[in-house]
């Protein structure tokens, strides 16, 4: 169906450069043209992200919108014939299922992220140009189908993520942005060392390939990779793409970024930079060393069990509305890992399914945290109080997000931690049930913040406060819009992953037997 | 030798070097009698044009020349490794007379004439290190390049701090040629000969007769003498101070220049000399000299990088980063392999690239600011934008963060690395490169998210303008398409005229 000439895919990724031309050559005095030009260019690749969605092909679990060029050759030596030896490094993009939605929700995020940037109100020409550049970055990750490719689009999001962090963060905004340039800086060399060695041996980067040829028994090629060393690599990726999720050593860089960031960049990082971790974790770790993985199993579930617990019981003892939801999403990551660690359909799907549906709610109730603080000037939740009385929109907004975090059924987070946990249980149901527990952890600390926030007597100062605007609505609608669809036509989502994951689970569960 | 077998050879490969000698002797015949009237500029200009026509020659060969040419029992010896590396000095040094177009203008600098003409001298013993496989000319090219640096360092006459460093640079640098000198006679006494390529056998020959020991005292004593000139650990203490006083377009042209110089020397002395020196099983060189080399490398990385974090002056914080990236470069020796001539070639053309702009800026900046404090790049970027975001490119770069060349460098010596399962190597590069982030965006910090002491716009002169402009956009345009220079080093340059039959394949 699809041929190689087929440019959509790169238009999609690169469609951001148009609007940072643009946007370079208005004034930086401009306001207003910056804000619109910086909106509407977030439409193009929302646009052609749905055009895409809709010519994308359920039926088969091949790449889709592939496009291969010819890059960069690294000559190696003379052969005997006197032909030249070389590595090649092609520019490869494609999207299978587990991308394509991913891809979606970048989009999608990225529009509203735009939008909610209405409160930025310094360097707004280099806020919007960094933020599109940000963009490309990340529908770059999930469209690359080479490592070096990945590689390099993932450290593009790691530098504009590092300005927009530093300069227009709160108080503490320079530490937040060190600690995040430093930690997923270690992260990315890393995995840059994990494909470089996996290079040297494959001598191919093609993600597609290197899958192929490793999850292939007694391939000439991988006679080299010892179980031994076929475990050091995997480690290597999971470490990672676990400082990326984050996994709980490694997630205190997370808590300064969300804290400290401005509301639309923590939609942002909250809803996709940090399922770039899930997304690589899958594609790569499990991908390319699913007997290891299936060995790390009972590892990953315990892991992803102290993420739940561990996030689930800070967060019941925050003050700050921000880390709240910070630790929250550590919790929700955890769910991740659990549904990695079932090694099964199910538990994938739930895994993909909470990525997804993670993206949409932490985006929204980050955002809602935005529009709070902008009346406010606090997110503490001492400080705050019956906001109901005078913003009873926004905080039928807030308790709607807290419920579909919570995972209440006919949304988005209900059908994501069955699936994980149901995928578990076949599996591990020790570790499931008390994983499980975390669910009821959720509701308690969700509802206690809600409640003090939005219930209550309403101080004073509160009591003129202005109800949601049309500009802030909007996002609200359509992030709730998806996390209900996805709640009552899970469908819509499972259907294109089905057969992407149908070519890695009987990989895994055939070792498993 | 009679005259006549002097007029045998084809002079004609030789023409840049006569080129570079005749007009660093016109220019100082020039300064003599008509100083006073020709203006400041016009020596400089010359020089630049001297640069050129010699880099037009070097092209030549590389075209005309399909093997080594050998002058005089190889004393000079034109073959693809020095051209390679000329080519990358005369950038260079090119890129150093632009920067010193627009220093000079101020007149710290009084004697401008020798300023020039002491570049292209330096300029010449740096083509004679690459471009010779005989000890005693190979000195002699170190010691014309070290005795014009030496000089230049120190033109700042009435700054106490260029004395200063003139005098550490000497005075460290006479040690550092004493070593090598050292343990140059512990070679020459073990072979009775200074030709590099029968040392090689003989010197194997000497090692099997159980002279061991004397072998490895060359060894360490060549090593450690010739880490000077690549400011490579342990002889990496004079760079800062150094670095510091200079003039800067001279810091560049050391930190640069140079040091493609010692690496030249470096590779070409150490690795022809111990090649075949074994113990009956294994090479020493691959299996023991590179290890040390290994051990140089993964100091100097850790040493700049970690000591760079605590500077607060921009021009010696460039100096250890220079030292952990003589570091880096030291990383596809360990042990040498076909690929490590591309790969060093190109980390210092990227390497070429972004000093010579980070210096451009860092000169713009401290002459403004009157201090080479950090704190003088505060709130740069609103100043001039430009400025600051081609000095972000140059970071980021000096960082090997993509799209830059210095990020493909990385990947490069990253692969050689891990293809030789160093990953003892390739894991303290990881980590001291993310150690370095800290320092880079330090002073990116300060130009986004500091407030400065002046909103005014900084008044940046044309020509180092266009010339950081120019450079920035190379740095990304090499980072995005790599394949530019390996390609241009694949099929003009085989490093196999030298080293071919000698390096293990990485892959089989």
């Amino acid at each position: 169906m699809v041929s190689g000439a087929n440019i959509l895919l790169s238009s999609l990724v690169f469609s951001p450069l148009l609007a940072i031309l643009v946007i370079a050559c208005i004034p930086g005095r401009r306001f207003a043209a910056i804000k619109q030009v910086g909106i509407l260019g977030t439409l193009l690749p929302l646009i052609l992200a749905f055009w895409m969605f809709g010519l994308f092909n359920y039926d088969t679990s091949n790449l889709q919108f592939v496009e291969r060029h010819d890059w960069i050759s690294i000559p190696i030596g003379l052969a005997q014939t006197g032909t030249v030896f070389a590595f090649e490094i092609n520019y490869e993009l494609g999207v299978d299922g587990i991308s394509m939605p991913l891809i979606l929700l970048t989009a999608i995020i990225g529009t509203l992220a735009a939008v909610a940037s209405w409160q930025i109100k310094k360097r707004l020409k280099e806020f919007f140009i960094l933020l599109h550049l940000l963009l490309i970055g990340m529908l770059g990750v999930f469209a690359a189908d080479n490592l070096f490719l990945f590689f390099i689009f993932f450290e593009l999001t790691l530098v504009p993520m590092y300005f927009l962090i530093g300069i227009w963060g709160y108080g503490e905004r320079e530490h937040a942005a060190n600690k995040f340039l430093l930690y997923n800086g270690i992260g990315s060399g890393i995995m840059l060392l994990a494909f470089i060695a996996i290079f040297v041996v494959m001598r191919t980067l093609n993600i597609d390939q290197i899958a192929a040829i490793l999850t292939t028994p007694d391939h000439p090629v991988t006679a080299a990779l010892t179980p031994t060393v076929r475990f050091a690599l995997f480690m290597a990726l999971f470490v990672a793409f676990a400082i990326k999720l984050p996994v709980f050593p490694f997630h205190t860089w997370m808590l300064k970024v969300h804290v400290q960031a401005p509301p639309s960049i923590v939609m942002i990082h909250s809803g996709i930079l940090l399922k770039m971790g899930a997304y690589g974790l899958l594609r790569m770790g499990i991908g390319f060393f699913p007997e290891q993985a299936y060995q790390f199993s009972t590892w990953l579930a315990i892991l992803g069990i102290i993420n739940v617990l561990y996030g689930a019981v800070l967060a019941f003892v925050q003050k700050d509305l921000k880390m709240v939801l910070a630790y929250s999403s550590i919790s929700h990551m955890g769910i991740v890992l659990l549904g990695f660690a079932a090694m099964n359909s199910i538990g994938f799907q739930g895994a993909m399914f909470q990525v997804v549906s993670h993206g949409f709610i932490s985006a929204l109730l980050f955002f809602l945290i935005g529009v709070i603080w902008d009346r406010t000037q606090t997110s503490m939740i001492d400080d705050l109080g019956g906001l109901s009385k005078s913003m009873p929109f926004v905080s039928g907004v807030f308790l709607a997000g807290g419920m579909a975090s919570l995972g209440l059924p006919g949304m988005s987070g209900f059908i994501s931690e069955f699936f994980a946990f149901l995928g578990l249980f076949g599996r591990m149901p020790v570790l499931a049930a008390i994983g499980a527990l975390g669910i009821v952890l959720t509701a308690v600390y969700l509802l206690r913040a809600i409640m003090r926030t939005t219930f209550g007597p309403t101080p004073s100062r509160f009591t003129g406060l202005a109800d949601a605007q049309p500009m802030e609505v909007i996002p609200m609608v359509v992030l709730l819009g998806f996390i209900i669809l996805i709640g009552v036509y899970p469908a819509v989502l499972g259907n294109p992953m089905q057969q992407a994951l149908k070519t890695i689970v009987p990989i895994v569960t055939g070792i498993g037997g | 030798m009679d005259v006549k077998d002097i007029f045998s050879y084809d002079w004609s490969y030789l023409l840049p070097e006569f080129i570079i000698l005749g007009f660093a002797t016109f220019l100082s015949l020039l300064d003599l009698f008509a100083g006073k009237r020709l203006g400041r500029q016009v020596i400089g200009w010359l020089s630049l044009a001297g640069v050129v026509l010699a880099a037009v020659f070097v092209f030549v060969n590389v075209n005309v020349l399909d093997k080594p040419y050998s002058y005089m029992a190889d004393m000079i010896r034109i073959d693809d490794y020095g051209n390679a590396f000329k080519l990358l000095f005369l950038a260079g040094t090119a890129f150093a007379i632009l920067l010193s177009l627009s220093y000079l203008k101020k007149g710290e600098v009084t004697h401008t004439g020798e300023y020039y003409y002491l570049m292209l001298t330096g300029l010449l013993g740096a083509m004679v290190m690459a471009s010779s496989a005989d000890l005693i000319t190979l000195f002699v090219g170190l010691e014309l390049l070290s005795l014009s640096s030496y000089v230049l360092v120190g033109l700042r006459k009435k700054s106490l701090q260029s004395n200063e460093s003139a005098f550490k640079y000497v005075v460290s640098g006479g040690i550092a040629t004493a070593v090598i000198l050292f343990g140059m006679s512990y070679v020459y006494g073990l072979t009775g000969t200074t030709h590099i390529y029968e040392i090689s056998f003989r010197l194997a020959e000497a090692g099997m007769a159980g002279y061991q020991f004397l072998v490895y005292m060359a060894f360490a004593f060549l090593a450690v003498g010739l880490a000077f000139k690549i400011s490579a650990a342990p002889n990496h203490m004079w760079a800062p101070d150094v670095y510091q006083g200079a003039p800067t377009p001279v810091t560049a042209f050391l930190a640069v220049v140079s040091k493609a110089a010692g690496f030249s020397l470096v590779f070409r002395v150490l690795l022809i000399s111990f090649f075949n020196v074994s113990n009956g099983t294994d090479r020493f060189f691959f299996q023991e000299a590179s290890l040390y080399l290994g051990i140089m490398a993964a100091a100097s990385m850790i040493i700049g990088n970690t000591m760079a974090l605590r500077q607060t002056n921009v021009k010696r914080m460039m100096a250890y980063s220079g030292i952990a990236q003589a570091g880096y470069i030291l990383v596809p020796f360990v042990p040498p392999t076909t690929l490590f001539f591309g790969e060093v070639i190109f980390y210092l053309f990227g390497y070429m690239l972004v000093s010579f702009g980070a210096f451009a800026v860092i000169m713009v900046v401290t002459r403004e600011q009157g201090t080479e404090d950090l704190k003088g790049f505060a709130g740069l970027y609103h100043r001039s934008p430009v400025m600051a975001i081609a000095m972000s490119i140059f970071l980021l770069s000096l960082a090997g963060i993509p799209v830059t060349a210095g990020f493909f460098g990385k990947f490069y010596l990253f692969m050689g690395a891990l293809a030789q399962e160093n990953y003892w190597l390739a894991a303290i590069m990881i980590v001291t490169s993310v150690i370095s982030y800290y320092y880079y965006f330090g002073i990116i910090r300060q130009m986004y998210m500091r407030q400065g002491t002046s909103e005014a716009p900084l008044a940046v002169p044309k020509g180092i303008w266009t010339l950081v402009l120019v450079l920035a956009i190379l740095t990304v345009v090499f980072g995005a398409f790599p394949g530019l220079v390996t390609d241009y080093v694949q099929v003009h340059f085989n490093p196999s005229f030298d080293f071919g039959n000698m390096l293990p394949p990485n892959f089989q």
